[in-house]
């Protein structure tokens, strides 16, 4: 017997009585019926606003009680206005991006040497990009998460790499809450998801010692979101 | 209403005058106070210690004596714990089981009785002195007790209640204090030092067993701190 | 004794004295206590949310032939290798195995508890490899080649001053003890250590059955990392991992991090379901799961501790325990510390070896309570005990209590108790403090009550 069958059939033997439904432990919660629980997930998660502005202003919160930078663009012109002003208060000198009509247009503006990922890359040259500039697949207003994949991110190391990652939305990919997230990658992926699905809420960041917070641990010192 | 009172050993022995303001208070309020004179101890200790067998030597004859009670009153969080949680627990499967189940539905802990039973939240007493109240971790956690007490307390005229930052276990845990004394006496001292942090007189709890172990350290440390039992300050 | 009581003891009297220990621990997870309790108030009900998740736990269990056979079936169909391990010696053998074939020579880890339980740097080191730990506690613990303090903060025991001599002894990093600057000098090292890396291994949080993907949690970005670089990404997890869905993370991804780190939802909360795709730019080539058992079927054959496979290794137990605050996480000798270590040690490491974590408990309940998925591990403790003394009774304690039984089931001796008590406690201070004294255990650091002159008998019958 192959050692998967071993476990499947100690698995299967312990099963057969079986364990006692998880009781209340008087906190007052009560049993669900049959039902998935996580279908009722909105009864008791963290609130989500409901109304678009409100979702704007919600992970807007989040996002600067994370640490992260969140800007709402009224168009194109003002993203690649801002993306510029942040290009000179930091002195780029080279980006890494991804291919997509965002970010096309934002790298074009930038007018500094992009390092492009999508056909496969030098890692030692990614090392050496200041920004990491991609698209997303969402933002979540209720946790302040921007959701990437490979697809929407221009791989897995372009978001985590370099020491900034700027993250560009459209306004029609701000999502109320987890839940929603789920959904959308669900319905968008069907049963072929991108190999990494991610949903980043802050700036990289670590408490390891003396458990104070300092950003930029592994990953990104800065996240930056704009939604356009 | 007649009341059954379940005196546990430690109480009996050590700290009598918390039974008796037990009787006096519940005759104040018009009861009638059984005590049953042979019922000594509810077999915590030794089921605590995994020895189940001996705890069910115990319970049997508490099983036996309260079947008949209308209400049973138990002085300590503990073994009101015992009596109501662990009961089901140590009889199931056994043909005790019922009894066990049926005990367990009568038994309160005296200030859950007083508050959640009667609807009494003033008894008529005086205390006054600045206060910390100790959850002892049965009556908190395994009855889940956490209002009454206070309830009570609020009451009680020039009384001033001040919490302490977290509820925390005192260290004694039974037989846990002398199979592990240094690490009991640690949290003891926790336990102490966030009581008087609170700039309290009296550390004040519905456990006496809690209080014989915070009572020990403070002796021996000599620390500006006095235990007294909740059916104390009622009975005040 | 057997030796894992006797060190047990011995260092939980040296760390529950050490005053400096004890403030700093307490401070720590006092200051997490607030952030955890702002955020579970943040849930619209808190209650109902631990229930769903308890509940969803179960679910993933009751069926967990079904989950794990659906989950290795989705990983495959993406080209994932699953393998499966009865024993961490197998699951050692297995990934050695990998390295081999692939000719590896250093390996990059994030943080991964399973690769703890069995021990696999020490095997991969003694095969020659390198083996680096990425997360920052764990690196720091590497360094000091320790064993993590607490499952989820490796190194919460460690003053800022120790880890300027650690870094400064082992990377020349000068005289800094500023927490951004050391935390700088790891990146650095690492950033390194990650471009050469042949393979990334990483542990596991969560594993969806329905869509066959790997959900890791975590802060820093080093697991992002581990799978993104290396072209051979490896993951460990125990076979008790699995949800069934994978909206199911709508709740366990925040429920996680409140109970954690007190944060709303950690940094990175990643899912990996295969090697790189076609289209992909970058990713591992070849992604290998391995599933491990490890006697975890022991505790699913036990309907009663079952629930113990709920875990989702939050740490929240551990951080709330009165006995892991006072005697630290490395007195437990254990890979898992805390309450939910003192319950599955037992099933994992052998009961009568490990059954005295068991009765180290005031069985005060807080972890109880504060456990996201409400496994009943107060209670477990409890039946622990009841389990090692049925398979091999301890005389002392059973005769003790036979005899105790003997006299209070007995009116008429009973009536004894507080007269020779009286007596005793009269005769007490000769030997009291000293080795003879039968209550030194008490009286070592207490003072002993005091027998009433009158007993509440005494006085229920002075009343008539
Ligand atoms: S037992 Fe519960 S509280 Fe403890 S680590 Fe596991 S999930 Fe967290």
């Amino acid at each position: 017997m192959s050692a998967k069958d071993d476990i499947l059939a100690r698995v299967r033997e312990a099963l057969r009585v079986p364990a006692p439904r998880p009781g209340d432990h008087g906190d007052g919660a009560t049993a669900h019926a049959d039902t998935p629980p996580s279908h009722k997930a909105r009864e008791y998660l963290p609130p989500a606003a409901e109304s678009f502005d409100e979702q704007v202003a919600q992970f807007s919160a989040n996002a600067t009680a994370l640490r992260a930078g969140f800007h709402v663009c009224n168009g194109q012109d003002e993203l690649l206005r801002r993306l510029t002003e942040l290009r000179d208060a930091e002195s780029w000198k080279r980006v890494a991006s991804h291919a997509s009509s965002l970010t096309d247009a934002a790298c074009a503006a930038l007018r500094l040497p992009v390092l492009k990922t999508d056909a496969g890359y030098d890692v030692h040259a990614l090392e050496t990009c200041d920004v990491g500039i991609t698209g997303c697949d969402a933002l979540v207003a209720q946790t302040g998460s921007v959701l990437v994949t490979t697809r929407s991110a221009g791989g897995r190391a372009l978001s985590i790499l370099p020491p900034h990652h700027v993250v560009l939305a459209r306004k029609d990919q701000l999502v109320r809450d987890l839940p929603a997230a789920f959904e959308l990658l669900k319905r968008n992926y069907g049963s072929d998801y991108p190999s990494m699905i991610s949903f980043i809420t802050g700036p990289s960041r670590t408490g390891d010692i003396e458990r104070i917070l300092v950003l930029g641990a592994h990953g990104p010192k800065r996240l930056t979101i704009f939604l356009v | 209403m007649t009341v059954t009172l379940f005196i546990p050993c430690f109480v009996d022995l050590l700290y009598p005058q918390v039974g008796i303001s037990m009787v006096r208070i519940l005759e104040k309020l018009g009861h009638k106070v059984d005590f049953p004179e042979q019922l000594t101890c509810c077999g915590q200790p030794a089921f605590n210690s995994g020895c189940w067998d001996e705890a069910r030597g115990l319970a049997e004859p508490v099983l036996t004596r309260l079947r008949n009670a209308d209400v049973v009153v138990i002085a300590s969080g503990s073994c009101g714990a015992m009596l109501k949680v662990f009961y089901p627990q140590l009889f199931a499967g056994t043909h005790h089981e019922s009894a066990a189940k049926a005990l367990s539905a009568k038994c309160y802990e005296f200030s859950d009785f007083l508050v959640t039973k009667l609807g009494v939240t003033d008894v008529g007493a005086s205390f006054p002195a600045k206060v910390t109240y100790h959850d002892g971790c049965h009556g908190l956690r395994e009855l889940h007790i956490k209002d009454a007490p206070r309830a009570l307390l609020s009451r009680v005229r020039g009384l001033e209640l001040v919490e302490m930052q977290e509820e925390v276990c005192c260290g004694f845990g039974g037989t846990f204090a002398v199979k592990f004394p240094m690490i009991s006496t640690a949290m003891g001292e926790v336990k102490c030092s966030q009581a008087l942090a609170t700039g309290a007189e009296y550390i004040v709890s519905s456990d006496s067993s809690c209080l014989m172990h915070v009572q020990g350290l403070i002796d021996r440390q000599g620390l500006k701190l006095k235990t007294i039992h909740l059916a104390e300050v009622l009975a005040s | 004794m057997s030796a894992p009581v006797q060190q047990f003891k011995s260092q939980a009297d040296v760390v529950s004295r050490d005053l400096r220990h004890r403030e700093f621990i307490q401070t720590a997870l006092n200051n997490y206590a607030v952030v955890r309790d702002k955020n579970r108030n943040a849930f619209r009900n808190y209650p109902a949310a631990r229930q769903a998740a308890a509940e969803t736990k179960w679910e993933a269990i009751h069926h967990l032939d079904r989950h794990l056979e659906q989950l290795a079936t989705r990983l495959e169909a993406r080209g994932t290798h699953v393998h499966w391990a009865s024993t961490g010696e197998q699951a050692r053998d297995i990934i050695l195995d990998i390295i081999r074939r692939k000719n590896a020579r250093s390996i990059i880890k994030s943080k991964a508890m399973t690769s703890e339980e069995i021990h696999l740097n020490e095997a991969l080191e003694r095969e020659g490899f390198e083996v680096v730990e990425s997360d920052l506690g764990e690196f720091i613990v590497q360094l000091r080649k320790e064993t993590p303090y607490h499952i989820v903060f490796p190194a919460m025991h460690l003053r800022r001053g120790e880890i300027r001599d650690l870094f400064n002894r082992e990377l020349n990093s000068g005289s800094t003890e500023d927490p951004e600057e050391l935390t700088m000098v790891a990146r650095r090292v690492l950033r390194q250590k990650y471009i050469q890396a042949d393979i990334g291994f990483t542990g596991a949080n969560f594993a969806i059955a329905e869509t066959g993907m790997i959900s890791i949690t975590e802060n820093e970005g080093n697991a992002r990392l581990t799978a993104a670089l290396p072209k051979t990404m490896v993951t460990l997890l125990g076979i008790e991992k699995v949800l069934p869905r994978l909206e199911d993370l709508a709740l366990f991804l925040p429920l996680l991090a409140t109970s954690g780190t007190g944060q709303p939802l950690t940094c990175y909360n990643t899912l990996y379901g295969g090697p790189r795709r076609p289209a992909e730019p970058d990713g591992p080539e070849e992604y290998h799961v391995v599933l491990l058992d490890n006697r975890r079927t022991q505790i699913l054959a036990d309907p009663e501790q079952r629930d113990a496979l709920h875990c989702i290794r939050c740490g929240a137990c551990l951080n709330v325990c009165p006995i892991f605050r006072n005697v630290g996480g490395h007195t437990y000798g254990t890979t898992y510390s805390g309450p939910i270590g003192s319950v599955i040690t037992p099933h994992l490491r052998g009961l009568q070896e490990w059954k005295h974590l068991s009765y180290s408990s005031s069985l005060c309940g807080a972890c109880t309570e504060t456990c996201p998925v409400k496994i009943d591990l107060a209670h477990h403790l409890l039946q622990n005990r009841r389990n090692a003394t049925q398979q091999k009774p301890s005389w002392p304690w059973k005769i003790g209590f036979k005899l105790m039984n003997f006299v209070f089931k007995r009116p008429a001796l009973y009536w004894f108790v507080p007269k020779l008590g009286r007596i005793g406690q009269a005769l007490h201070p000769i030997v009291k403090g000293t080795r003879l004294d039968p209550a030194y255990a008490w009286t070592r650091s207490r003072e002993t009550p005091r027998i009433a002159r009158q007993t509440f008998r005494e006085w229920w019958r002075g009343r008539g």
